[in-house]
């Protein structure tokens, strides 16, 4: 794995936790509903390319949690003051589940600083008449049985959830998630008016199995951005980063790399 | 002591096994088992029984509410308080709902509370609660913003009451250029509020600091007397002396000739209440953000098992006093004595006792019951044995 570093970052009066690792062009990767989690292999890898930066959203784990953070268009703004303060440019923004929400919504209103734009099974939008998952009133097991198309890899993750040094985090993420997306649940209704005016080149990367957003939220918003890719991958749930860690980054990479030929 | 028919109008006829098999009565358990019919003479039966309620002395009934639940079937108290307004001649009408954070206009609230104390010529107890974690899944609130909600509202109902309008208000939740309604209320200042609550320390300490009733829900005895007592200390804190008036107990209470017979009568209507309405999973419950991480980590380590109870074990811990009228006026006393409270808030009908049963513990109670309490207020209570 290439060397990662974590650290605490000031945007204004809101402190983040910070993990970064390799060099190259930026890549900035918001994570979901359930956490920043760990460097992953995939983030790993996708660092012997890129300077990989995972922040860890306010009102998240180790992240302050506040006064102002109500929606996740706040989140969204945020990120555009993140990106001022890093001076970060050509940017490709990569966002799972929440987190891909939190990307949509920012690069509706300011794209300036992106290269590119990947949603990961994202929320954001909804989509009527598809089978969903009710993740706020499924237990924690089933949830995270939920998430993955390899129940082995299920009931791993499981195991491992349960340490009591987590507990705090995990408390604190639910009820930030439960904030910022229960009611409309896991939606702004204003959103999709103004995804069309995503010019950046947009990548739309979701497991075939996903039970949280189902493939039908990836042609979705494939219909709503002009030009959007849709790459679904086999034998996949909801986190293909974590499921499918190789295959995912071989796609970003692939369409990245794409990217830079037509430029 | 003060007595207070209070009903859960619970959808009596569910079939118990489909709310197992559906794992709660709450929230999924689809409505295709209601049946209008009997519904519809349910809410006659359960209406009844609330004028029989006021004939017998009691000193006021008492509304909840609940939605989308087989449980209960009062998802708009008002409704059924309206109905009752004129034909519950003397005793109070108390709505032990109304849960604010759910009402995205809460204005709507004063007003029909404002109607209501008209209506009673100042009869009307007017309840605010936050509703239990199932509420926020059932009618799409965030439950992160229900502590919020719940005091934006609450001030704003107060100062409708209050303060002559118009005035605006801009609060977080709810913005109003003119708030004025008509009518107000009958009482002055306002109704009685009365905050019901599952023992919340910070509802208990901000009832005690705004006089408010405190209601203890459906808990055993021990924890009653806890909970009453941290009343009491916070109403010392906020420099006054709480009365035994100021709490109220939730119970239920079953009256019978004979011990045996009141538990043989009364078991499987309350072990339907204990194990079959009342039951949810963690999830539909606890809510994220509904209580603060803290508590929600309490819980969490509790791993409350859900092992059905039976009502031996509810009678044992004082959730519930079921007897001869002997035994249910001793052990009335005992835990009047050690919990201090003036206010006995009894379900009398339960889970799915029947009418008749219903009626013959009501008039027990009112007959065996109601006059040893009338005068009697909590002897020497003890805030050791809460401890």
């Amino acid at each position: 794995m290439a060397a990662q570093s974590i650290s605490i970052l000031a945007i204004r009066d809101c402190r983040i936790r910070l993990m970064r690792g390799g060099s190259g062009a930026p890549l900035v990767f918001l994570h979901g509903g359930g956490g920043i989690g760990v460097w992953l292999p995939s983030m790993a890898r996708l660092a012997r390319k890129f300077d990989v930066i995972a922040p860890e959203h306010p009102g998240f784990g180790e992240s302050d949690t506040p006064a102002w953070l109500d929606s996740v268009g706040d989140l969204a703004n945020f990120y555009l003051d993140f990106l001022d303060q890093l001076d970060l440019r050509g940017v490709h923004l990569v966002g799972s589940s929440l987190g891909g929400w939190i990307a949509a919504e920012l690069a509706v209103r300011n794209a300036t600083r992106l290269a590119s734009l990947t949603l990961i099974g994202a929320a954001g939008i909804h989509v009527d008449g598809v089978a969903q998952v009710d993740t706020f009133l499924t237990n924690e097991e089933q949830r995270i049985r939920d998430l993955f198309y390899d129940q082995e890899l299920a009931e791993a993750v499981i195991a491992g959830s349960q340490r009591p040094e987590l507990e705090d985090a995990a408390l604190k993420n639910r009820m930030m998630t439960a904030k910022l997306s229960w009611q409309p649940r896991n939606h702004d209704p204003q959103l999709r008016k103004w995804l069309h005016r995503i010019k950046v080149p947009t990548l739309l990367i979701w497991g075939d199995h996903d039970r949280v957003f189902p493939q039908d939220y990836a042609l979705a918003y494939q219909r709503l951005i002009s030009g959007a890719k849709v790459v679904v991958i086999p034998e996949c749930g909801h986190l293909p980063h974590v499921e499918k860690g190789d295959v995912f980054a071989a796609e970003l990479e692939a369409f990245i790399g794409a990217m830079r030929i037509a430029a | 002591m003060k007595f207070f028919n209070f009903h859960l109008m619970p959808y009596r006829h569910a079939d118990l096994d489909a709310i197992a098999k559906n794992g709660s009565a709450w929230v999924t358990f689809s409505n295709r088992h209601y049946d209008a019919q009997k519904g519809a003479e349910l809410y006659h039966e359960y209406l009844d029984q609330m004028e029989f309620a006021d004939k017998l002395g009691f000193d006021g009934v008492c509304l909840n509410e609940h939605h989308q639940t087989a449980y209960g079937m009062m998802p708009i108290p008002g409704v059924l308080a309206g109905a009752l307004a004129r034909s519950v001649k003397r005793a109070k009408l108390a709505i032990l709902g109304r849960a604010l954070p759910l009402i995205n206009n809460p204005l709507m609230v004063a007003e029909e509370y404002a109607i209501l104390d008209n209506l009673t010529r100042g009869r009307l107890i007017a309840g605010f609660v936050r509703g239990i974690g199932a509420e926020y899944h059932a009618m799409g609130i965030n439950p992160a913003y229900s502590q919020e909600r719940y005091a934006e509202a609450h001030d704003l109902i107060v100062r409708a009451w209050t303060e002559p309008g118009p005035f605006a208000f801009l609060g977080k939740h709810y913005q109003f250029r003119y708030v004025n309604p008509w009518p107000r209320p009958y009482q002055k200042p306002h109704p009685p509020i009365w905050i019901p609550s599952q023992g919340s320390g910070s509802t208990i300490r901000w009832a005690a600091r705004m006089r408010y009733t405190y209601c203890q829900t459906l808990s055993p005895i021990a924890a009653v007397a806890r909970f009453f007592q941290m009343y009491r200390e916070e109403a010392e804190k906020a420099g006054y002396q709480a009365s035994p008036d100021q709490l109220a107990w939730s119970n239920t209470i079953y009256v019978a000739e004979t011990d045996e017979r009141a538990v043989r009568e009364a078991r499987p209507h309350l072990e339907a209440l204990m194990n079959y309405f009342l039951k949810m999973p963690t999830e539909m419950l606890l809510p994220p953000g509904y209580t603060d991480p803290a508590s929600m980590k309490r819980v969490r380590a509790a791993k409350v098992t859900g092992k059905p109870q039976s009502i031996e074990d509810v009678i044992k811990a004082g959730v519930v006093i079921v007897g001869s009228p002997n035994t249910v006026r001793e052990k009335l006393a005992e835990y009047q004595d050690l919990a201090g409270f003036n206010t006995s808030l009894t379900k009398t009908q339960f889970g799915t006792l029947p009418d008749e049963m219903a009626r013959g513990n009501m008039t027990a109670i009112a007959q065996e019951i109601l006059p040893h309490f009338r005068d009697r207020a909590p002897q020497r209570t003890r805030p050791e044995a809460a401890e």
